[in-house]
């Protein structure tokens, strides 16, 4: 592969990555924290439902795991690709 | 000891350690000043990343919108978190490689464009000035109340503070101090939230103790303040309204959070591209440690405040006005905290007088209206420690949390003004041979002269000190956010496509809230009325449509121009991947 081509299967996987993480990070919030939550409502916890946690604990775990997980996975693609900063 | 004394003591030595840092961490040049020689370890980047964006209105004024609301505005932890995911992943790294000094600069280079960059900086400076002015006053407001100073004063000596350690360090030394500013700020924070969780629940983490079972009811918490709310009136703490609606706020806050200069110009400050990476991950870290609490806070403050007007349950009497604790007498003074006793039965009754399901109760038990008159949001996490009875020095160490929370967040906004005036506009396009002593003492004059332009506002706010900030997460999120992104996606994107979608994002967000808010936010000058929203769109939510404005003109006017010259495109694959991004440190 040229330079040129790994540069371009990099970007590729990239954007993959990142569409998946958006629809996770959508899902936690959005989803279940805002719009899905009437149908969550039967899963009970701590005195309230699922979607209450989701809206104020949840969604932001969730967010955190997300943006280590895409630093972890990108940093291994630099290297995979051969496109890292060393 | 006094408590006043107290204060001043604990906040006193508060300033002491961010001058030594101050001193130690004196900048000596303009990569020093702007981005902290670009030397800066992921971990404390992240803290300081987090003291940056936790303003006054994230530590005192957040629990409180929660507690007074409940589920509804669940949207604050969600978009003022949810940003950081958009920051990690569509901005930060990509523009740490781009490998300068501010925001406007990315963009003028990015769409050989001046107008594009000057566009910027006019986004920019709109933003941070309205943004800087709020953190001015609430700073101001915390020193006056905590160490029984006026108001002026307070706000005098805040400048003070940030003038020494901002002009002298730069970048550099509102980092470190951030790093210290951070510590205070979560130590204040949490503590409190920690006695009360315990006092209520039993449970040390306050996020569990949310869902847990209230001791002394034997119920769940929330089933137990729910039960309370609905009992007197009050909307269901749990129960929400309108979802569209909060989605749609939910996601103007967030893209506004990733499109807020002065946040974006931290992750410049890293060694490498994987850092600014792992950086956003570290800055939501420490944010969470707040976000997380936040919520707990505001229902048991809650709870503990139903609790105190009806000590025998809402079937028995309600508080007697002699009987009110010791916090309330002392935030009465403020005049944050008023009770009326409207019937003259010599107790409090507190319920939603509002509400028609209460009005055959309130008639029966001869209650004439609602007797706790004021309530100001902003005093629950400020009268925290004293609601759980806790000494004297965690109230000191929240009046240090406050100002250093205020403080933080302003000596971030005005590197952010200065930056951009000193190197977009200076620097570039006023006299572009200026030698690097010259730039940087360029810097230091526009943080000063930004630091007064500051005050001045702060001791006369304009009167629409909550509208600026909904206009400056607008702003962010019509103009910068979609332009950064496109800059970094499309290579097709061209600088007629970027000017016209970002001046489309710009006064499209600026008319909407202008029509609804009025004129410059002169009073009685709106055009149009709350029942006339756009689609039922409130201002404050308009973020979302303006960036989708932007990205619409944009690609329809890039569609019909000329594609970016080659040196651009080479400029947008170089951005996408992290190798070279040691080079463009020495630029």
């Amino acid at each position: 592969m040229s330079d040129k081509e790994r540069a371009n299967a990099y970007w590729k996987a990239n954007l993959r990555l990142i569409k998946w993480s958006l629809v996770v990070w959508f899902m936690a919030s959005f989803g279940f924290g805002i719009l899905l939550r009437p149908m969550l409502s039967g899963i009970a916890i701590g005195g309230t439902d699922l979607g209450f946690w989701f809206a104020q604990q949840g969604s932001i775990i969730v967010f955190l795991i997300l943006i280590f997980f895409y630093a972890w996975r990108m940093n291994k693609l630099d290297a995979e690709f051969g496109v890292g900063e060393e | 000891m006094e408590q006043t004394t107290l204060n001043i003591i604990v906040v006193g030595l508060s300033f002491v350690l961010y001058f030594g840092i101050a001193i130690w961490a004196k900048a000596g040049s303009t990569a020093e000043f702007y981005a902290a020689g670009r030397g800066v370890h992921p971990v404390i980047n992240g803290m300081a990343t987090a003291a940056d964006w936790m303003s006054a209105a994230s530590f005192i004024s957040m629990a409180g919108l929660i507690a007074f609301v409940g589920y509804n505005n669940s949207t604050f932890l969600m978009g003022w978190t949810g940003g950081y995911v958009l920051m990690a992943m569509l901005l930060a790294p990509y523009l740490r490689k781009f490998g300068k000094y501010t925001v406007p600069e990315f963009v003028g280079d990015r769409f050989y464009s001046p107008t594009a960059r000057v566009v910027a900086v006019i986004a920019l400076i709109t933003m941070s000035v309205t943004y800087v002015i709020g953190q001015m006053a609430g700073a101001g407001v915390a020193f006056s109340r905590f160490l029984e100073v006026d108001n002026t004063t307070g706000l005098l000596i805040a400048s003070a503070v940030v003038f020494v350690y901002a002009v002298l360090g730069g970048m550099k030394g509102i980092t470190y101090t951030q790093v210290a500013q951070y510590c205070v700020l979560i130590i204040a924070y949490t503590i409190p939230a920690i006695f009360i969780s315990l006092q209520l629940t039993g449970h040390v983490l306050p996020q569990l103790g949310l869902f847990a079972e209230h001791t002394a009811s034997g119920q769940y918490l929330l089933v137990t303040l729910d039960g309370l709310l609905n009992d007197l009136g009050f909307n269901q703490y749990t129960s929400g309204s309108s979802p569209w609606l909060m989605a749609l706020f939910t996601l103007s806050l967030m893209i506004g959070t990733a499109g807020l200069p002065h946040v974006i110009i931290r992750f410049f400050t890293v060694p490498r591209v994987a850092d600014a990476r792992w950086s956003a991950g570290w800055a939501l870290v420490f944010i969470a440690l707040l976000y997380l609490t936040a919520p707990a806070v505001g229902a048991m403050a809650r709870l503990n405040i139903m609790t105190t007007m009806w000590p025998q349950g809402v079937q028995g009497e309600a508080v007697a006005v002699d009987d009110l604790p010791d916090w309330f007498r002392t935030w009465s003074t403020t005049g944050l905290l008023a009770v009326e006793d409207k019937n003259g039965d010599g107790k409090i009754q507190y319920y939603n007088d509002k509400a028609e399901s209460m009005t055959a109760l309130a008639a029966e038990r001869g209650w004439q209206g609602n007797e706790l008159v004021t309530f100001n949001r902003d005093i629950l996490v400020l009268a925290n420690p004293e609601i759980a009875g806790l000494p004297g020095w965690v109230i000191a160490l929240i009046a240090a949390g406050g100002i250093a929370a205020a403080l933080s967040t302003a000596a971030g906004l005005l590197l952010a003004i200065s930056s951009a005036v000193s190197h977009d506009l200076i620097k570039s396009t006023i006299n572009p041979n200026i030698s690097e002593k010259g730039e940087l003492l360029a810097a230091r004059i526009s943080m000063a002269v930004a630091i007064c332009v500051a005050t001045y506002l702060g001791l006369n706010p304009p009167g629409f000190a909550a509208q600026v900030v909904a206009l400056a997460f607008g702003l962010a999120a019509a103009s910068l956010f979609p332009t950064l992104m496109m800059g970094i996606f499309s290579k097709r994107m061209n600088s007629a496509g970027a000017t016209a979608g970002m001046l489309a994002g710009l006064l499209s967000t600026t008319l909407y809230l202008f029509l609804y808010l009025g004129w410059f936010f002169i009073p009685e000058t709106n055009m149009l009325t709350a029942d006339q929203y756009l689609f039922g769109i409130p201002p404050t939510h308009f973020g979302p449509i303006g960036a989708l404005l932007n990205f619409g003109v944009a690609f329809l006017v890039a569609s019909m121009t000329a594609e970016p010259p080659q040196e651009i495109q080479d400029l947008v694959e170089s951005v996408r991947v992290p190798r070279g991004a040691g080079t463009a440190v020495n630029h």
